[in-house]
């Protein structure tokens, strides 16, 4: 008997050491994962990052521009017609002659003149506008560089240099610059208020955040005041029946529904058979309050739900009726948590862009919009656009995008978070 | 007048309505002797004079917005002679968007027939005839409700309960949005899909094995005909999701799992917010960085050991599809094993298991039917998703389950056949909706099986 007992313990303990095993085998597998999950998002960010800081400076090549009233073609700067119709382009060229020397056979020549982004013409003629005193002067100016000196001036001496699209009398001229200090990175606003352009050097978001927030706009104002309204119905008046059923149904499987789905319900029901106008920021609004809805009501039930029913039991005491009990005392108390739903629904809005795919939100946009009917992109659209572009320096542009995303994301979920702290109350 | 001054109108309507029925509530109670004498409150009183003002004008408004194009378009047509009205429905629509266009401006009037240049002026005398009917219409609507809700005034009247009524049918109103969303979904999508199907016969679509969706611009060019075979599709979203979730329900459930039972508060007030991040970074970020950071890694490393891979496989796609719905299934997992009494815990703990045989052998057996349903709403959302594969997967309709070779997905076609220009009577474009019916059935049916086994789950403990 005891030899018996003796022998169960010693099995215990030999099977000690194999089960001690699978406990540190299991522990690891749970670190194993958790890293792998945080590997993923630090290599995401320093991904994006790294990929993407260039976009927030332009390089940019000094030159002394003569503003020679033969080679504009103007003869007074008086005549606004003759400003418009000038050749700025070739007071570039002749710049880039004069800086260089001409070269002779026409591929040189055309090379030169790459170096130097066509938006530079309109600079000129937009600093002529503003003071015609300058034609017949020279002045020294630092112009935009093509994007394919930018992308090589900006990979220098940095391991892998982007040397691809560059000539070796490309090399040689912006050499020289280099030498004299006359090719450099400035800040780049135009990133922040340009439209988008086929020239990566031009490109900006401007027209996609100005796109992003009226369509945002127009997504608050339907999704927040409808997802309240359908939240305080359904938690204090609903009575227990069929539609009431339905309706929650309705709106948990809508939760769930692929967003992609909610583009072919705009391009159905609202562009084929309510003709509301394409690509502009309401019709995106519109769907995308749809796609939040659900979200906005869940959480805003969730937030009328945690008043405490003593609240309302003190208020129908005194004589309030149940609409007076809502509006006067419920909602107030309930408004924190309904704003932070709201928020964090917009969030999700504004990095949406799958059914804004579909409902011609993709149209190459170079204005900025100005209303809530003109033809408009959104940030995460022009992302997904840029994404495909060829060009190389597209790859820092969208970076860059992405980042500014990110930006507004973080901030809106960060006002969330500390709307929650402050203003939210314990019971 | 145009529909904004009309609305701005109305709006001031509204506001003198209110401010009357106020001021009259005060001129009733004064004789009796203050405002308690009133049955509601002066406020209710003005509410209810703007709600019987505004309510039935804005209900004819609406009514008109929503009919005034077909009606002009039909009058247009009727009052062109016979012989200029072509008799297919693509070619009326193509007039009618002439006389629309000649009629703006926006097409000279010189170029088009005599008839057309009728027609657009007759259609500009009816939209001015009409704006103008409908902005008397809707003022005298306005002004005789706002007439007879002050007549009715009377210091008995239940103000009050009428106009708690009016709010509580609009807030129905508004719950039942929902409805009418998803009853949006279905029809417009059942509409299209059903007369794709008409061109396309169902069981061709369910079953074949070949995806072109070409259109034919001429009858007798080579392959005109397309191929709507949806099983490449369907196959591709498997793959695609199948990768996914292995990736996201392992390290899913174990983060959740050693978050949950062995990591310290500091460590878990560190990683949870930090994995959280996954959840909030938007899907085409995700996209990007599969297509310009994964994509290359793979393929470089694939052919480093001397295989072939495609530079947009559907093992890019679907690795940071996983990474993408990792912080999914680790919510929905810690929701159900925190969900699991302590009681359990506890008595195996003291039977002397250690805690990876407590996990294994207690809780997740008595957590599984809240992890299956967990899995199943992450598979939902993984066929369902778009950007990343339309950044990060193919074009190319493939029958494989080589994940290193590019394939592409329901989602990717939809969104392929839709962005551009649309002719909404081709096959082409229409069997986005009929891939759009399948999509919305299929995640439909993953989310009421899984809302059904989470909730059936829920009740267990509770």
């Amino acid at each position: 008997m005891t030899e018996h007992k003796a022998s169960t313990a010693e099995i215990i303990r030999a099977s000690l050491k194999r089960r001690y095993r699978a406990e540190r085998r299991f522990r690891l597998y749970g670190i194993l994962a958790v890293s792998f999950g945080l590997l993923a998002v630090l290599l995401l960010l320093t991904d994006i990052i790294g990929k993407g800081h260039g976009a927030f400076r332009q390089t940019y090549v000094q030159l002394l521009i003569h503003y020679d009233p033969d080679v504009l073609g103007i003869a007074s700067a008086t005549d606004p017609a003759a400003l418009a119709l000038g050749d700025y382009e070739a007071l570039v060229r002749q710049a880039l002659h004069q800086r260089f020397g001409e070269p002779v056979e026409r591929a040189g020549r055309r090379e030169l003149h790459a170096l130097i982004s066509n938006a530079a013409g309109y600079e000129l003629q937009d600093r002529l506008r503003a003071n015609p005193a300058l034609l017949g002067a020279s002045e020294t100016l630092w112009l935009l560089a093509d994007d394919d000196i930018d992308a090589w001036f900006k990979s220098r001496g940095g391991g892998a240099e982007f040397t691809s699209r560059m000539g070796e009398r490309k090399l040689a001229w912006v050499d020289s610059l280099l030498e004299k200090g006359e090719i450099a990175l400035h800040f780049n606003l135009d990133f922040f208020t340009r439209g988008d352009s086929r020239e990566p050097e031009q490109a900006g978001i401007g027209g996609a955040v100005k796109g992003s927030l009226l369509t945002l706009a127009i997504t608050l104002l339907l999704s927040f005041p409808i997802g309240v309204a359908a939240a305080i119905y359904l938690e204090e008046f609903a009575p227990q029946n069929r539609w009431t059923d339905f309706i929650e149904v309705n709106i948990n499987n809508l939760a769930a529904v692929p967003s992609v789905i909610f583009g072919l319900l705009g391009l159905a029901v609202f562009i084929n058979f309510f003709h509301m106008p394409r690509s502009a920021p309401v019709l995106g609004g519109v769907v995308l309050a749809l796609v939040t809805l659900p979200t906005v009501i869940i959480s805003s039930r969730a937030a009328i739900k945690s008043v405490p029913p003593s609240i309302r039991e003190a208020a129908l005491g005194v004589g309030a009726s149940r609409m007076q009990v809502v509006l006067g005392h419920v909602l107030p108390l309930a408004m924190p948590g309904m704003l932070t739903g709201a928020i964090l629904g917009m969030a999700r809005a504004l990095g949406e862009s799958a059914p804004l795919l579909m409902i011609g939100m993709v149209a190459f946009i170079v204005d900025v919009p100005h209303g809530f009917t003109d033809p408009a992109t959104v940030l995460p659209v022009q992302i997904f656009l840029w994404a495909d572009s060829p060009e190389r320096a597209f790859v820092e542009k969208t970076s860059g995008a992405i980042m500014v995303l990110l930006a507004f994301l973080t901030l809106m979920n960060a006002l969330a978070v500390v709307l929650r702290k402050r203003l939210e109350r314990r019971w | 007048m145009s529909l904004v001054n009309l609305i701005i109108t109305l709006a001031l309507l509204i506001a003198v309505a209110y401010f009357w029925a106020h001021s009259r509530s005060l001129a009733l109670a004064k004789p009796l002797g203050g405002i308690r004498h009133l049955h509601s409150l002066p406020l209710y009183y003005g509410l209810r004079g703007a709600v019987w003002c505004g309510l039935p004008a804005l209900v004819v408004l609406c009514l008109w917005l929503m009919f005034d194009d077909p009606v002009v378009q039909s009058l247009v047509l009727a009052g062109l002679p016979a012989d200029a009205v072509p008799s297919g429905p693509a070619e009326r629509s193509l007039l009618l968007s002439t006389v629309v266009n000649v009629a703006s401006g926006a097409l000279p009037v010189a170029d088009q027939p005599a008839a057309v240049a009728a027609a657009a002026e007759r259609y500009n005398a009816l939209r001015g005839t009409g704006q103008l009917l409908i902005a008397v219409i809707t003022l005298g609507v306005a002004i005789s409700g706002l007439l007879w809700g002050v007549r009715r005034m009377s210091p008995q009247l239940r103000a009050r309960q009428e106009v708690e009524r009016v709010f509580r049918w609009a807030l129905l109103a508004c719950a039942s949005i929902a409805i009418f969303a998803t009853l949006g979904i279905v029809v417009s999508v059942l509409f299209e899909a059903l007369r794709f199907f008409e061109a396309v016969p169902l069981t061709d679509f369910l079953f074949g094995l070949e995806w072109s969706p070409q259109t034919a611009i001429r009858a007798d060019q080579v392959g005109s005909s397309g191929a709507f075979g949806a099983v490449p599709l369907f196959m591709g979203t498997l793959l695609i999701s199948a990768i996914a979730l292995l990736v996201a329900v392992p390290v899913g459930l174990m983060s959740a799992i050693y978050l949950g039972e062995y990591a310290g508060p500091r460590l878990r007030n560190i990683a949870k917010p930090a994995l959280e991040i996954l959840a909030g970074v938007p899907t085409v970020v995700y996209g990007f960085f599969a297509a310009l950071s994964v994509a290359p890694f793979i393929r470089d490393l694939g052919a480093s050991l001397g295989l072939s891979v495609s530079s947009e496989s559907a093992l890019a796609a679907g690795l940071v599809m996983g990474v993408m719905i990792i912080p999914f299934v680790s919510s929905l997992a810690d929701d159900v094993i925190t969900a699991v009494p302590r009681s359990l815990r506890d008595g195996s703990l003291a039977l002397g298991a250690t805690r990876s045989e407590t996990v294994k052998k207690v809780i997740i057996p008595a957590a599984l039917p809240g992890i299956v349903g967990g899995v199943l709403l992450a598979a939902s959302r993984a066929i369902g998703e778009t950007m990343i594969v339309v950044m990060a997967a193919g074009m190319a309709a493939r029958l494989t389950l080589n994940p290193l070779e590019a394939v592409t997905t329901v989602t990717v076609q939809i969104v392929t056949l839709l962005v551009g220009d649309q002719e909404f009577d081709s096959p082409k474009t229409l069997a986005a909706f009929a891939l759009g019916l399948m999509l919305f059935l299929i995640t439909l049916l993953l989310n009421v099986i899984a809302l059904y086994i989470v909730k059936k789950y829920r009740e267990l403990y509770d």
